[in-house]
């Protein structure tokens, strides 16, 4: 097998989504079939198609070598930079071996695969105050800083503002005023530089929006979907942490409460008592946490999933009134773990996109 | 075959149903289950939040009893999310001899320690495609699943990272469940939110986006005429299964749409009763929306 650079052209049959809101005709597929080398990019077979067949289709690109995040799209449901996805792996992955091209997701379109990035990406960055707010009195020359807290802030700096990630947020699917994953990956890339005067503020903030920090759902997409390994929902772990841990705050959404509670319960019992998490994650993480009033109110609205799950047995009173527990000598490990890692005096993270692998 | 078998909380909490149906399908399956009864939570994912450190030492600690089970070929869970963070805490301690050695400088007091290489762990739902094998099923099942129409509802810990979980064209682990339904002679339903979020860790956060997260995915499924879900993950079966009534309410719809655990349709196929498996247990009774005598019993006889 000859070097993927060396290989001859073939054929890619694309299926892009076409769109013209002005047009008032409702959005449908077209087929197009190029000639390229298959190490060639996604981005040159739609510009191929462009240049012979419909000078109309309409996408935004520059760079050509994943650096400017203008060209970001879908391939074949996946978000992609068009320029940094080979034809050969592209086609490996469709359907029928037919490559679909569509515009990114959670943002409208303007014109077939161009969405519009102002509307929703632009303005969730704005949101979360982009810049630095300088630690007083500015010094005459540069700032001192520490080489590793610079490199912490590296991963959230690599960002190419592509949107890939926005486009296939699940929790910005139901709920489009979600700040989002790129622009809380901003966010920390000034909550963990040392030269910024408000971390607290800046956390504080994000904590106490009902569609802020505590809103993500933890569903990798970002993750998944990130073409410079970003990794924003680590950072919105890392944001959470050092907001509940370092800074003490306790949010209207339940999340420091939620974190407290199931932390809490894991060390009492090694394992979940689900029938005390609901309603300590809204009254608070002590056995006091289920008698506040935020709890009885939860419960209240509860009520109906309750009495199905006694119905149906999945719920027993005893399993509800008394949490299973491991053996009391496991126990005992399991909270001597707890207090040697908690007891130290700064908490020991593990990136393995600044450390990488060792072995 | 024997395996160091983690069962997680959930599945010995709210949805017993599932526990129970995997201890009946493993002897069909010569599966040995070696209960790992003194292990610890894995966190879900929140105590990572709370500490990195601290939930990777708690899963190390849950390793290492695992590669002390005498004879077991791999550990297993029923759990995606358990899957999810335990893997999570495996890449970093894999990636690092440095880090390895601190956190079992912790585990020391114990006498415990976790040793790189020696320990696989693996979902029942990639343990019986990669270990069993799709043809080993196939000759076991009893009861094909004949007319039943499946929709799988992977979720989001099984499926992503497609890296740390070991995902790529010779492991498509992201289609799994479609293979399983498949060998079990049923039919696979496609739709829109089968690899979606179940919105289950947002329920105390945001309960409508939660609800409304569910309500859709459950939606997409009626629509596309799916008789019944299945899933790998007891978190997603709270979502999905238990809060349906709530997540009708915010969709504004009737959604009516079983549930099930994926030991509990191997199970079916395998021979064993709706009974036998818990299938009564659900908030969205299967014994009551699907008609078992006429796909699957009756495809039996």
């Amino acid at each position: 097998m000859p070097e993927a650079h060396d290989r001859p052209p073939e054929k890619f049959t694309l299926k892009l989504r076409r769109y013209d809101p002005e047009s008032g005709e409702a959005p449908y597929w077209e087929e197009h079939t190029v000639e390229l080398a298959p190490h060639r990019s996604v981005l040159e077979a739609v510009l191929q198609a462009k240049d012979r067949f419909d000078g109309s289709i309409a996408i935004r690109c520059s760079c050509r070598q994943a650096i400017c995040g203008s060209c970001g799209v879908r391939v074949n449901g996946e978000p992609a930079l068009a320029c940094h996805t080979h034809l050969d792996a592209a086609k490996a992955g469709a359907r029928d071996g037919v490559i679909e091209i569509e515009p990114m997701g959670n943002m409208p379109v303007l014109k077939d695969l161009i969405v519009d990035m102002d509307a929703v990406h632009w303005k969730k960055i704005q949101r979360v105050t982009p810049w630095l707010l300088a630690k007083q009195p500015v010094p005459e020359r540069e700032y001192i800083v520490s080489k590793e807290s610079m490199v912490d802030v590296t991963q959230t700096m690599a960002c190419i503002q592509c949107g890939a990630c926005v486009s296939d947020c699940l929790a910005m699917e139901v709920d489009p005023g979600f700040i989002g994953p790129a622009a809380l990956a901003k966010a920390y890339r000034f909550v963990g530089d040392p030269r910024d005067a408000e971390q607290f503020e800046r956390l504080n903030d994000l904590a106490q929006d009902p569609q802020g920090l505590f809103d993500c759902t933890h569903c990798f997409k970002c993750v998944q979907a990130c073409p410079k390994d970003v990794n924003p929902m680590g950072q919105i772990m890392r944001l959470r942490r050092i907001a509940t841990s370092d800074h003490q705050i306790v949010d209207q959404n339940n999340g420091e409460r939620h974190e407290a509670a199931f932390t809490r319960l894991i060390r009492d019992n090694g394992i979940l008592w689900e029938a005390e998490l609901l309603p300590r994650s809204y009254g608070g993480a002590s056995w006091f946490g289920k008698f506040a009033p935020a709890a009885g109110k939860e419960l209240l609205s509860s009520l109906p999933v309750a009495f199905y799950g006694l119905m149906r047995r999945k719920m027993t009173l005893a399993g509800i009134l008394k949490p299973h527990k491991i053996p009391r000598q496991d126990l005992k490990a399991v909270q001597s773990i707890y207090e040697r890692v908690e007891s130290r005096p700064e908490r020991y993270e593990l990136n393995l996109y600044i450390a990488g692998e060792d072995e | 075959m024997k395996v160091a078998y983690w069962p997680g909380c959930v599945s010995r909490g709210f949805t017993p149903e599932l526990h129970g149906s995997m201890a009946k399908v493993a002897p069909l399956l010569d599966i040995e289950l070696v209960e790992l009864d003194r292990a610890c939570c894995t966190g879900a994912g929140v105590i990572a939040e709370h500490n990195q450190e601290l939930a990777d030492t708690l899963n190390a600690r849950t390793f290492a009893l695992a590669q002390q089970v005498d004879g077991a070929e791999l550990m297993m869970n029923i759990c995606s999310t358990c899957q999810g963070a335990q893997s999570e805490c495996q890449e970093r301690l894999d990636a690092s001899a440095e880090y390895r050695a601190h956190v079992n400088s912790t585990l020391a007091g114990e006498g415990l320690s976790y040793e790189r290489g020696l320990l696989t762990n693996k979902n029942f739902l990639w343990l019986l495609v990669e270990e069993i094998g799709l043809e080993r099923l196939r000759s076991l099942v009893k009861r094909p699943l004949t007319n039943l129409k499946v929709g799988p509802f992977y979720g989001c810990y099984i499926v992503r990272p497609r890296e740390r979980l070991g995902i790529d064209s010779e492991h498509p682990r992201d289609h799994y469940l479609d293979h399983v339904i498949d060998a079990l002679g049923g039919t696979v339903i496609e739709y829109a939110g089968m690899r979606k979020c179940c919105g289950f860790p947002i329920i105390t956060m945001n309960k409508e986006a939660s609800l409304k997260q569910a309500g859709r995915h459950l939606g997409d499924a009626v629509d596309a005429a799916a008789d019944c879900l299945v899933t790998p993950c007891p978190l997603c079966h709270l979502n999905l299964d238990l809060q349906q009534p709530l997540a009708e309410g915010i969709v504004g719809r009737e959604l009516r749409m079983p549930v099930l655990h994926l030991p509990q349709l191997v199970g079916l196929a395998l021979g064993l009763e709706p009974g036998e498996l818990g299938l009564g247990r659900h908030v969205v009774r299967p014994t009551s929306v699907i008609d078992w005598s006429a796909s699957v019993v009756a495809a039996a006889a």
